[in-house]
């Protein structure tokens, strides 16, 4: 009820200022509707928001497993850690166009290069947030561990995962975000489809209702995944928890 | 199916960056069925130790030869259950191999019957500890290490889960080494007593009781301990005294 009533008020704040800037800047929602609507008929909006999205899935799993795996190994290894913490921060501070061009030359304008290059971006976070959590892991769990022998993947599974569930769900949340804001940057270098690329002819045709349509579309995307996957499966992680935050 | 173990130092560097020694030679043999009991006063090292026999530190000088192959159940000082699972998934976890039967018989000891279901986090301390306990037990131990099971509990609490791992022990013949600093405890459910100085910790004194647990009588577990308590105080005299 509440998301429903803060939803009127910013389509309300919208129109308002569609009226008072003029439809040549500012395109009031219905504009942006019948464009969206147009696209859709097409058939253009879900095809490139698909490949965004494909982009994305691929992008995001390959930055968390490798940045999980490499988190984990920096937490628990001194030596590991000690060799990776120059690139991690170098790789932190990297600007991300930085990463997508220089991908782009190196690899060629090509669909590899831009999902290497979203992953790059994104795998540092999460070999930070997850080294965190290594770091904070349960000392007196891992000894009960040992001690009643249970065997390593079954500890990793049951033991210590669960221990590291809040930071790994951390770096999902912080990087999903970051995710969404380099692929259209990178589409609108070097892809020749997707929601960044589509942004990107919208505005050099200087079409502000396509821009929007795409973004909000967009912006919708995201949304519902966030409410339809990533809430509900924090609130699962966090059920054995007698009051979770 | 014996423990041997022949420690000759065991020392700690502190944060301040000072040695201290925790354990010197300490030995002591301990046989299959045997219920050994260490005494000693509060922070002599009596957890290191246990962690070593557990062999979780091998930062040490000396020999603990441990029966090969043997299967471990511990309770620690803190009962250490994973709080995101259920009281049977945490046992369970540990003692895969454990049937539906053999745990429906330990939970009924433990009276644990009622809080399968229930998460660590809603369970009372002295609930969590039997918890503990039942995971120890369920995995079928040939050697169980208790680290001051009944510590921070009520004395009718702390006396019943005594008789209970009392009925536990004496059900299969597993090596098992407690450590306290009730002597009450020790004598109702040791069958050698060790008793410990002051740390560095050696062992002061290496008693054995010959009556089985279920027929000591109050008047020789008081004889027992008055013996106890003397050799305890005669130590400190004769430190006074040196």
């Amino acid at each position: 009820m509440l998301r429903l009533l803060s939803f009127t008020v910013f389509l309300a704040t919208w129109w308002i200022a569609a009226l008072l800037a003029g439809a040549e800047r500012l395109p009031p929602p219905p504009a942006v509707l019948t464009a969206i609507i147009t696209e859709a008929h097409s058939g253009a909006l879900f095809f490139n928001l698909g490949v965004t999205l494909a982009r994305v899935a691929l992008a995001f799993t390959l930055a968390m497993t490798l940045g999980a795996s490499i988190g984990y190994l920096m937490g628990r290894v001194r030596l590991a850690n000690r060799l990776g913490d120059p690139w991690l921060i170098l790789l932190l501070n990297l600007p991300a166009l930085v990463v997508i061009v220089l991908a782009y030359i190196w690899a060629g304008l090509t669909e590899v290069a831009a999902i290497a290059a979203i992953a790059i971006n994104k795998l540092p976070t999460a070999v930070v947030t997850v080294r965190e959590g290594t770091r904070a892991l349960d000392a007196a769990l891992d000894e009960m561990a040992t001690v009643f022998a249970i065997p390593r993947w079954r500890a990793l599974r049951h033991v210590i995962l669960p221990q590291l569930a809040p930071y790994i769900a951390a770096a999902a949340r912080s990087g999903l975000s970051l995710v969404w804001k380099i692929v259209l940057v990178a589409e609108l270098l070097g892809r020749s489809n997707g929601v960044g690329f589509e942004i990107g002819v919208a505005f050099q045709l200087f079409d502000i209702p396509l821009l929007l349509a795409y973004s909000l579309s967009f912006v919708a995307v995201v949304l519902a995944i966030e409410i339809v996957l990533v809430q509900p499966f924090e609130i699962r992680l966090s059920r054995w928890r007698p009051r979770a935050a | 199916m014996q423990l041997e173990v022949d420690i000759a130092r065991k020392a700690f560097t502190n944060a301040a960056g000072e040695r201290l020694d925790v354990l010197s030679d300490f030995g002591f043999a301990l046989g299959a069925g045997e219920v050994g009991v260490f005494v000693g006063p509060s922070g002599c090292g009596k957890s290191t130790m246990l962690k070593i026999l557990a062999g979780l530190d091998h930062d040490y000088q000396g020999r603990v030869t441990r029966p090969a192959g043997a299967r471990i159940g511990m309770v620690f000082q803190e009962p250490r259950l994973l709080p995101w699972r259920s009281v049977e998934a945490n046992v369970r976890l540990a003692a895969p191999l454990a049937d539906e039967a053999k745990l429906s018989a330990l939970f009924a000891v433990l009276e644990l019957n009622a809080h399968r279901s229930h998460f660590p986090g809603e369970l009372s301390l002295g609930l969590a500890r039997r918890v503990a306990l039942a995971r120890a037990f369920a995995v079928d131990p040939d050697f169980l290490i208790l680290d001051e099971p009944l510590a921070s509990l009520d004395d009718a609490l702390a006396a019943r889960l005594r008789d209970q791992i009392a009925i536990l022990v004496d059900s299969r013949p597993v090596m098992t080494l407690l450590v306290t600093h009730n002597v009450d405890d020790a004598v109702r459910l040791g069958d050698r007593l060790f008793l410990l100085s002051p740390r560095p910790a050696r062992i002061l004194a290496d008693l054995t009781i010959r009556t089985p647990r279920s027929a000591r009588g109050e008047a020789e577990i008081a004889a027992i301990k008055a013996d106890i308590a003397r050799r305890i105080n005669g130590d400190h005299a004769e430190r006074d005294a040196s």
